[in-house]
């Protein structure tokens, strides 16, 4: 691999990774290489692997073949660059603790074992509460929130992370029409600085107006580039019209070690 | 049979209540029925057992005690992240996977050596977690099917060792079957240095990974994010906690041990909404519930530690359900009742606002006659409503003239009341369109709850709209009435 020489700004590149769940594969020969800076929306269909494909660039979930590079070094190195927005629904809402213990975790990385966040990182959290516009609700036990409320206390958090990329899990789903407005201002915002945002979306009108970039996923990358060149009819056919029922199939039995001649 | 199994047999008569409730486990071994009990000299005389308990003249009482102190703050802890991680019935699991390895912990030495047990119970608990885990992602068995298989298979294995061990010749002496339901009585140097070890562990290791234990707790996925081991965070906990179980197994037994992991945590949860302060609360409730078990265990002859400390803990719960200051059932009613005297004052204030409305707000007396007739209710309970009226000091009702006048706040708040009705209504209409004989229903409700600042937002949306979708007027509060 030369890649050491390939210039060390590219936040994300992804080469020939491939998932599988329970051998079953979800995502397969992955390439990419985004640029800095881009605000870039991952659309597809359900079950296209879209949070996959961010969970396994981090290591969430076991790749079964290809790498992944954040700023060209291994995840593992640069893991503190990066940030995370989890699905709103990933976590347990009734979990006791209150807005400002959430944000704070986003400071855990960075303080490494043994460490506890000090004054600084409150006010660093402060700060990100108050750039999510939740300053006021600092003190209040999560459960109490509003759907909206939750995804701007995950923002704070993982505006709290101080990342130069960024992987978001449909932080759109969700919220009411003042937050999707709040969220995106803060996106814009972050990409201004320099930083470089993946986010998984649902909604294909706004995703034209909202990105820079578009990667059409469905279990294969369809199209990836920037959003006027890649929102065309034929792309998105390509993308959501019916999966690779082919591909699919074949691949499941041959994980499940059963592939038969077909007659 | 051995002397001393005979002898068992005899005096389990004396404890049929205890044998009862562990019917099925105590027909397997009659020795359970005089099984934990402390002080064996046998006065039977309550206070003076009492005496004896708070004077510690007893070394066991000491070494009991502190045991029960010890394995309170362990069990509460880790139990404190087992309820938040949902993993409750891993507590339950590991604890009977421990017998088995009692059982070989003992064959091995052929006494009741701590340290053997404790190895040999450790790498039992360890063996079954791992069970799990394997059985959970080698299969498509969700975890709650495998914690089952891995419990129940793992008792049955150590029911099985421990009933050979009672047939050998050593056996019935040996105490083995104390494991089962504790025997607080029983602990000695060697037992406490263990358990003391094991919650200094525990608070250490709470004390120096709090952060990565709530943040793997929390949201395991953004704590991996982060470059936390997420994984051995886990695997840590469940070597302390098969570690606390297995130095509780002496005072608390197989079968309670995860009540005591359970119940203070789950006591802490219903009193907090700070993953510190929970730690913190079940730990306390695991030593007071510990504490209490081992002295009323105390108090009479062939009684079991186990079962009373579980007892004690499970009233504490009680407490905390009932009497807890803010998910409380009784501060629930209590705000309830609260809020419905309060809806029900507002109703009669309304209703005198109504009754001046009709007449064009002439002179401020309101006779109860009136009033009953407008409210349609009985004499007797407007009479009664005004009263509490009173008692609020928003009406003065005079029983003599049968008149009632609202005083100065009490108009201010019949006011509102009627604006925030009538607000509504016209919102409802106007902005949700609904029908305007629908709105009423939903005011009636809502006039009550309206917050100053949503009422200000209500009427820069409807543009300070002097009348509702009725034609009545809108007051304002700052009408002089």
């Amino acid at each position: 691999m030369n890649d050491a020489s390939a210039p060390a700004a590219v936040p994300l590149e992804i080469h020939d990774l491939t998932v599988s769940y329970r051998q079953k594969p979800v995502l397969y020969g992955i390439d990419l290489a985004v640029p800095a800076g881009k605000l870039v929306g991952i659309v597809g269909p359900n079950g296209a692997g879209k949070s996959t494909l961010i969970k396994a660039c981090m290591g969430l979930v076991p790749s079964r073949s290809g790498w992944v590079k954040f700023f060209g070094e291994p995840p593992a190195k640069a893991l503190r660059r990066v940030g995370y927005v989890p699905q709103r629904e990933s976590v347990d809402w009734d979990f006791p603790v209150n807005v400002m213990d959430v944000v704070l975790m986003g400071r855990y990385g960075k303080l490494g074992l043994l460490r506890r966040p000090g004054r600084a990182d409150r006010e660093a959290a402060r700060e990100c509460l108050h750039r999510v516009g939740m300053l006021p609700f600092a003190d209040r036990q999560i459960a109490n929130l509003s759907g909206g409320q939750q995804q701007r206390v995950f923002l704070a958090r993982a505006l709290a992370q101080e990342s130069d990329l960024y992987f978001m899990d449909e932080p759109f789903s969700g919220v009411d029409a003042a937050t999707e407005a709040a969220i995106i201002t803060l996106l814009q915002d972050l990409r201004a600085r320099g930083c470089t945002i993946l986010v998984v979306h649902h909604d294909l009108p706004t995703a034209r107006e909202y990105f820079d970039m578009l990667l059409l996923l469905n279990m294969r990358v369809t199209a990836f580039g920037p959003t006027d060149e890649v929102f065309t009819p034929e792309l998105l056919q390509k993308t959501y019209g019916g999966r690779l029922t082919i591909l699919s199939e074949v691949a499941h039995a041959a994980a499940a070690g059963n592939t038969r001649r077909t007659p | 049979m051995t002397p001393s199994f005979r002898r068992a047999v005899g005096r389990s008569g004396t404890a049929r209540a205890t044998r009862r409730a562990a019917c099925g486990v105590a027909l397997l071994f009659p020795a359970l029925a005089h099984a934990a009990r402390i002080g064996d000299l046998s006065t039977t005389d309550l206070p003076a057992q009492a005496a004896r308990f708070f004077t510690f003249a007893d070394p066991a009482t000491r070494w009991a005690l502190l045991g029960a102190l010890l394995l309170g703050i362990a069990c509460g802890l880790l139990g404190g992240f087992l309820v938040v991680r949902k993993l409750s019935l891993v507590g339950d699991a590991l604890s009977h996977a421990v017998l088995p390895g009692v059982a070989v912990g003992f064959l091995w030495s052929l006494t009741k050596n701590p340290l053997a047990i404790f190895v040999g119970a450790t790498v039992a608990a360890l063996l079954g977690a791992l069970a799990v885990e394997a059985i959970t992602r080698g299969t498509r068995l969700p975890q709650d099917t495998a914690l089952g298989l891995a419990l129940s298979g793992f008792f049955g294995l150590g029911i099985c060792l421990v009933s050979m061990i009672q047939r050998l010749p050593t056996g019935a002496k040996s105490g083995i079957d104390k494991f089962l339901f504790g025997q607080a009585a029983a602990l000695g140097p060697g037992d406490l240095l263990l358990l003391g070890a094991v919650a200094t562990a525990t608070l250490l290791a709470v004390w120096l990974f709090h952060k990565e234990l709530v943040a793997t707790s929390f949201d395991p996925a953004f704590a991996a994010a982060c470059g936390m081991p997420a994984a051995w965070v886990h695997r840590g906990l469940m070597v302390l906690l098969a570690c606390a179980i297995v130095v509780s197994l002496q005072a608390v037994g197989v079968v309670l041990v995860s009540a005591m992991l359970i119940i203070p945590a789950a006591t802490a949860y219903l009193l907090t909404d700070r993953m510190h302060r929970l730690l913190w609360i079940s730990a306390a409730t695991g030593m007071v519930a510990g504490a209490i078990g081992t002295f009323l265990s105390f108090l009479g002859p062939n009684l079991p530690t186990g079962p009373f400390m579980v007892l004690a803990a499970g009233v504490l719960f009680l407490g905390a359900w009932l009497f807890g200051p803010r998910h409380g059932v009784v501060a629930r009613w209590w705000l309830h009742r609260r809020n419905r005297e309060r809806t029900e004052r507002e109703n009669t204030l309304k209703a005198i606002y109504h009754v001046l409305e009709q007449r064009g707000f002439e002179g401020g007396d309101v006779t109860l006659e009136e009033l009953a007739r407008f409210r349609r209710e009985t004499l007797g309970e407007t009479t009664h409503n005004t009263a509490a009226l009173k008692r609020a000091g928003l009406g003065a009702p005079d029983s003599a003239s049968g008149v009632i006048r609202l005083t100065a706040e009490g108009r201010r708040r019949a006011g509102e009341i009627v604006r925030n009705h009538r607000l509504w209504e016209l919102y409802l209409a106007n902005a949700a369109h609904f029908a305007a004989d629908h709105v009423h229903e939903d005011a009636e409700e809502i006039e009550h709850v309206l917050g100053e600042e949503t009422v200000r937002i209500l009427e820069q949306r409807l543009q300070h709209a002097p009348r509702d979708p009725h034609g009545s007027p809108i007051p304002r509060p700052e009408d002089p009435r």
